[in-house]
């Protein structure tokens, strides 16, 4: 019996050294056992907080810790190398990320385009059946490669070029060409992906640069003479390309004009506006008939008689006014020039 | 705001010559003050320097409208006028053409004034002319350019277009988000 007794004693001692498991709460705590995380949301006691604040905050988080673990312990076990292990359940607490979202990747300029267009991308099939050669062949690789050059053994000469032009060279360069564009494509792609202003290339090949550029390599080059073009001539409506003055020589950009007094600014207007109205008239034969129609009109309610005959007549007064005046020195011989008279003898 | 370049001015008053000629002097002399045109996002605006001050002072960008707008350049360099002029315009019009009350309203939906629907029209009109279109109780509607001479149209079919549209009053409904 004082055995017993003895050990019931050391046992319930032991006890006393530690807390009971079971915690009391007003409110439950909401536990989230994927973080192993509680959130307690009951009030603090204010007379305990006022009398010992820190040992009051350790006894709470006792408490609360000890709820936790209680929690824990009523997932399934298990045991693994005489460890006991619990598998915690996916966390239901969303945790901010600790950097940014990334952007999303810049679409290239075809991509950007499809999308604006509705074009979408079909997916192609690897192989490719080939009729000529009765064999699979891959889209690209060594062997799609090979099968090229097997099947274009020969070419043919288009009607319209010099027969002595290397067809197979001409190939190749076409491609290589091809491959260099993509290459720069792409380039442009990240440029632009990356906001870095790329020089302008200026006109690169006539048979892949647009009518724009032509029209900005002929002002260029318009301006590029010693006098900075000053003495070209002009084709009849031709235009003069934009956005091309950092590069076209002798042309300061002009972005806006100074600022002028209102009294200069309207002298310089009512210059413009007597400029272009005395201008000298065009000889507009459309004006000028329809003044005749007007005039013979009045003429003719005047007096109604012989309309037909009067309008006749001025006609061809008219036609004989419209013809070309004759210029002198017509049909004669220039003097002044020596020897140049006289038939020429032999 | 800035200033119209030289070829732009020009461009503008050979346009405003067509429709009220020599009395453009008339809207850049004015006695009550200076007045002039300033160009905004490629919109030409008459204004008078005093609201031009006020109007500098925002930035261009958030700038809308000040004074009253004429018209706006083209991508091609081309001048069109808005029937926002209209109010200037009409005092000083050198042609002018009525439209009887049964084509008023063929007019303002934006179509062509036919020889049927005309009710008067000013002498010694040309043809390509600008004309300026008014109701027979003399209220402007808009304007147009004569498609044939006042001589021709006497002369005309009941159905040959007589002045194209070029703008109405009926746009400031029809096409509101496009004026400014």
């Amino acid at each position: 019996m004082d055995v017993v007794s003895q050990i019931l004693e050391k046992s319930a001692q032991e006890a006393e050294k530690y807390k009971p498991i079971t915690v009391e709460k007003h409110l439950e705590l909401e536990i989230d056992l994927g973080t192993l995380l509680a959130v307690d949301t009951n009030e603090f006691d204010t007379n305990l907080l006022k009398r010992n604040a820190d040992d009051y905050f350790l006894k709470l988080t006792r408490d609360n810790t000890q709820l936790l673990i209680n929690q824990l312990w009523e997932l399934p076990t298990e045991k693994v190398d005489e460890a006991i292990m619990v598998r915690l359940p996916t966390p239901k607490t969303l945790l901010p990320r600790m950097k940014p979202v990334p952007r999303p990747r810049p679409l290239t300029k075809w991509q950007k385009f499809a999308n604006e267009k509705g074009i979408q991308k079909k997916k192609k099939s690897k192989l490719s059946w080939d009729e000529q050669l009765q064999k699979w062949i891959p889209m690209y690789g060594f062997k799609r490669a090979k099968a090229d050059s097997t099947k274009n053994w020969v070419l043919e000469v288009p009607q319209n070029v010099d027969p002595y032009e290397d067809q197979f060279a001409k190939k190749t360069v076409a491609k290589s060409e091809n491959v260099a564009k993509n290459e720069l494509q792409r380039l442009r792609n990240i440029a632009k992906a990356k906001k870095v202003k790329v020089p302008r290339a200026g006109v690169t090949n006539p048979e892949v640069s647009s009518a724009k550029d032509l029209q900005a390599a002929v002002t260029v080059a318009k301006a590029s003479t010693a006098s900075l073009g000053k003495f070209q001539d002009n084709l009849p409506k031709e235009k003069k390309a934009k956005g091309v003055a950092p590069i076209t020589p002798g042309v300061s950009r002009k972005r806006k004009l100074p600022p002028a007094s209102g009294e200069h600014e309207k002298k310089e207007n009512l210059n413009i506006v007597d400029s272009i109205l005395n201008k000298r008239p065009k000889l507009d034969i459309e004006k000028a008939i329809s003044k005749q129609i007007q005039h013979t009109s009045e003429n003719s309610s005047s007096s109604s008689k012989g309309i037909g005959q009067r309008l006749q007549s001025r006609e061809k007064q008219n036609r004989s006014k419209l013809a070309k005046k004759p210029k002198s020195g017509n049909g004669i011989r220039k003097g002044g020039k020596k020897g140049a008279g006289g038939r020429k003898r032999r | 705001m800035k200033r119209l370049s030289e070829e732009r001015i020009k461009v503008l008053f050979e346009k405003l010559a067509k429709y009220i000629g020599p009395n453009i002097k008339l809207l850049i002399e004015r006695p009550d003050g200076l007045y002039c045109f300033r160009e905004q996002k490629d919109r030409v605006y008459y204004i008078s320097e005093n609201i031009l001050k006020l109007a500098n002072t925002i930035q261009s960008e958030n700038l809308v409208s000040a004074g009253t707008c004429f018209g706006k350049f083209t991508k091609t360099g081309k001048f069109r006028l808005h029937i926002t002029a209209l109010n200037y315009l009409a005092p000083y019009a050198q042609c002018k053409l009525w439209l009887k009350p049964a084509a008023e309203q063929q007019f303002l939906y934006g179509n062509n004034v036919s020889k049927a629907g005309l009710g008067r029209i000013s002498e010694n009109c040309e043809k390509y002319q600008g004309v300026l279109v008014y109701s027979m109780s003399d209220l402007p509607l808009g304007f147009g350019v004569a498609a044939k001479s006042t001589a021709e149209c006497k002369l005309a079919d009941p159905l040959a277009a007589i002045c194209f549209h070029q703008a109405d009053i009926g746009e400031y409904i029809r096409s509101e988000e496009d004026l400014l």
